[in-house]
């Protein structure tokens, strides 16, 4: 089997694991979103609107999901091993919620009777919130550390649970929210339109102060993420990133108070992208935290030589025709448009 | 089978959501294909029936669509939480093919599904055809990976085995075309073929026995009907090539099948019977003497190896292994029958007017689907105690998660996928109650938003695309 001494793979699989994660996370986060803004539009055309501006495009956004899972499971099947099992409530959480918000896309509009349609409405709203929240329980019981004892998890039920991981939990969907506020400000027109402007900036503040207190909270949680936050070089990494956090802040409220379209959408991605690498240089080079390094966990090079073949040339195939149903469904979905 | 415990119930859960699951894309396989030919045939012929069936068919295909997705997305992470032994040890060889299942089929139909649904009138009828055959195609890689992972772990090679029982791929030609992957594959994909063929010849047979006129209910079932006909008895061809392989590779799989206990010559084919592990004898057995040597073999005196060959605990639980294979036989010769019926009906153009067969193609809508659940059975359960044939045992690739923990998943899954695909199907019997007519419009019906997101994209010259897009 081919072996390439010059590259470091497990290396080149974290960063191609974190970047599907990340695609998801921007992409299934508005989507996601725009379920949870179910909660405060409860008129049926606004929520007809809402669902129309992400049917043709959720199931690609979801795949990114499958790819972080059966990505992790392929070239790092230890951590898979470990975080699994470790966070099964929350996982199993996220699932059936999915499952829940993935059919109700179809449902809602195939209940005939009013019950019907309220149910997967609520479906819709419930599974996409829950959906949410597991994802954030799963990221804090990640960075708080995970109990390892020879190669499996050797922690109880509930160890995952902490005031940190609620913390993260609430954090995220908070923070989709904004994605899916900001996403149909973009999409939308109207009253809908002007309505999610003042969803998107409550939720822009609440989302910034969610951002503080997990930055503020994450390197009390272990010596090692302090000293890379703190520490020599990191310090060089992490010392911008409140600096950018605020510039983005500035165009984002900019952006609501002169009625952009996409200003906010983009400066909310951008929360989520810094976010995400200080998430990045807080775990490097553990991928389960504290024992559990990316060379520890990764599949033997044949394996991981294998898959990044197939990965290098066609992520950007994948990426070039995303973009383009992306571009097929582009403009803003007409809140009465077609209606008899 | 041993009492309650965490490994069963997980075997229970995986076999629940997974029997679940596979329902789904065996339908998606089967009508993506089926709504390519329909489109294909309409921009070549202009008929109308075609077009009229296209989008009575693609309102079906969402919804299966959609449901097969979510479904999948639990099976991706079942093996991390339920099985991360198998997942650790075995994950070198099989993560990288899922890997290659959802870069090269997952996100190429979830590219293209939002264009084959909603996107006709953004980007024209070839392009929109380009979208039905993408998706098709999709369904089918996907096929092709996932039974390259089944049936390595039914026939594994390309690998070796650390001190510590960890798999090393070595080659991976080997691995993806490992022995049983030849047959296993087309025997899956005609499976889908003959799931949907039933279940659309069903609706048509249906729709028929109210009127008789209805081109549309005679047009799906006349290709239904041509499908049973063509695709059931190659499925038996199929199938026999499969058996032999199975001897071949897993001969302990093939003897519960068969229930043949003894290492014999002139081994005889047991028709009927209850196998009982403790007295390891058929309990009321019906047998045909030599006749399985002469379907195992094809040899009148071969000599077929039977259950005792091997120690008690390396045994499959036969009677369900049994059984189940009787079901999916019985089934896949019951179609077959049907296929000839249709195809004797057809002289003298009797074929719309044959209640009668319309009255048994109705009863055997889920007759593919329950074949298909039956063949998983077999080659399932009779690979066991081991999840790597004869290398990596069931009972050491449980994740290390409770009894209760194991439990209350397997209770909330049960009561999710209940509820979720009881609504589902109710849906899809909805949609099919209905008689497809002239004029069928899009996913979009009682939708109307949802054209909206169609209706301001670029006006297209020709009525064909406009019509096919459901607005006028």
């Amino acid at each position: 089997m081919m072996t390439l001494p010059w590259l470091d793979l497990p290396l080149v699989w974290a960063g191609l694991i974190a970047f599907a994660v990340l695609a998801y996370v921007v992409m299934d986060g508005f989507d996601l979103g725009t379920g949870i803004l179910f909660a405060v539009e409860h008129e049926a055309h606004d929520r007809d609107t809402m669902v129309n501006t992400i049917a043709p495009v959720w199931d690609g956004n979801e795949t990114w999901l499958v790819l972080g899972g059966g990505g992790l499971f392929a070239v790092f099947p230890l951590a898979y091993a470990v975080i699994m099992p470790a966070l099964y409530p929350a996982i199993i959480g996220m699932l059936l919620a999915l499952v829940f918000r993935g059919v109700a896309f179809e449902f809602r509009f195939r209940a005939q009777s009013r019950g019907g349609r309220a149910t997967w409405d609520f479906a819709f709203a419930g599974g996409s919130t829950v959906a949410a929240l597991c994802q954030g329980l799963t990221l804090g019981g990640i960075l708080q550390g995970v109990h390892v004892e020879g190669r499996a998890y050797a922690g109880g039920w509930w160890d995952w649970l902490t005031p940190f991981t609620v913390l993260c939990g609430v954090a995220v969907v908070v923070g989709y929210a904004l994605l899916g506020a900001t996403w149909l400000v973009w999409r939308t027109e109207g009253a809908l339109q002007r309505r999610c402007y003042k969803h998107a900036g409550r939720l822009g503040a609440l989302t910034l102060t969610a951002i503080g207190a997990v930055s503020i909270w994450t390197p009390m949680l272990n010596a090692g993420f302090a000293h890379r936050w703190f520490g020599w070089p990191g310090l060089a990494l992490t010392s911008p990133v409140p600096v950018l956090v605020a510039l983005l802040a500035a165009g984002f409220f900019y952006g609501l108070a002169r009625r952009h379209h996409l200003t906010p959408f983009l400066c909310a991605l951008g929360w989520f992208v810094l976010g995400f690498a200080g998430l990045g240089i807080s775990l490097f080079p553990h991928i389960v935290p504290p024992s559990i390094t990316i060379w520890d966990a990764a599949a033997p090079p044949a394996s991981q030589a294998f898959l990044l073949v197939g990965a290098v040339v066609l992520v950007p195939i994948i990426l070039a025709y995303t973009g383009y149903a992306y571009w097929v469904f582009r403009g803003k979905v007409q809140p009465d448009a077609g209606y008899h | 089978m041993s009492g309650i415990d965490a490994i069963f119930l997980a075997r229970a859960q995986f076999a629940f959501t997974i029997g679940f699951h596979i329902v789904l894309p065996a339908f998606s396989i089967g009508l993506a294909s089926y709504l390519m030919v329909l489109e294909g045939l309409w921009l070549r012929t202009g008929r109308h029936v075609y077009q009229d069936l296209f989008q009575y068919w693609v309102k079906a295909f969402a919804l299966v669509f959609a449901m097969g997705v979510v479904s999948g997305l639990v099976m991706s992470y079942e093996f991390g939480t339920n099985w991360s032994a198998f997942a650790d040890k075995a994950g070198p060889v099989i993560g990288p093919l899922m890997g290659y299942e959802v870069l090269t089929a997952f996100f190429l139909e979830a590219g293209f599904l939002g264009i084959m649904l909603f996107g006709l009138q953004r980007v024209g009828p070839a392009l929109h055809f380009t979208a039905t055959c993408v998706v098709a195609f999709g369904t089918l890689v996907s096929a092709f990976w996932i039974l390259s992972v089944n049936s390595w772990m039914q026939t594994p090679q390309g690998f070796e085995m650390t001190a510590d029982g960890h798999f090393m791929p070595t080659d991976w030609a080997a691995i993806i075309f490992n022995p049983s992957f030849f047959v296993r594959l087309p025997h899956m994909v005609l499976a889908a073929y003959l799931c949907v063929a039933f279940f659309v010849g069903a609706v048509g047979a249906w729709h028929l026995l109210r009127d008789h006129s209805n081109e549309a209910a005679r047009t799906m079932f006349s290709m239904a009907m041509w499908m049973a006909t063509i695709v059931a008895p190659l499925q038996i061809v199929v199938g026999d090539f499969h058996g032999l392989n199975s001897l071949h590779y897993q001969p302990t799989k093939v003897a519960a099948l068969e229930g043949d206990w003894e290492t014999e010559a002139g081994t005889p084919l047991v028709l009927f019977g209850w196998p009982n592990m403790q007295t390891e004898r058929n309990d009321y057995e019906i047998a045909l003497p030599h006749l399985g040597s002469l379907v195992l073999m094809h040899e009148w005196n071969g000599e077929v190896k039977g259950l005792k060959a091997v120690p008690p605990a390396d045994r499959p639980y036969v009677p369900v292994v049994f059984w189940a294979f009787r079901i999916m036989v019985g089934l896949g010769l019951l179609m077959a029958a049907v296929g000839l019926a249709s195809l004797i009906l057809r002289r003298g153009g009797r074929l719309y007017r044959a209640e009668w067969l319309h009255r048994i193609v109705v009863a055997m809508a889920p007759a593919g689907f329950v074949a298909l659940l039956a063949g998983w059975v077999v080659t399932e359960v009779g690979r066991q105690p081991f999840t790597v044939y004869g290398l990596l045992r069931t009972a050491d690739s449980v994740s290390p998660v409770g009894l209760p923990g194991v439990a209350t998943s397997l209770a909330a899954f049960a009561v999710v996928y209940l509820i979720v695909y009881g609504a589902g199907f109710s849906y899809l019997f909805a949609l099919t109650r209905r008689p497809p007519v002239p004029g069928e419009r899009g996913p979009s019906p009682s939708q109307p938003t949802r054209t909206a997101g169609i209706t301001p994209g670029p006006a297209l010259p020709g009525g064909a695309a406009a019509t096919l897009g459901g607005q006028p």
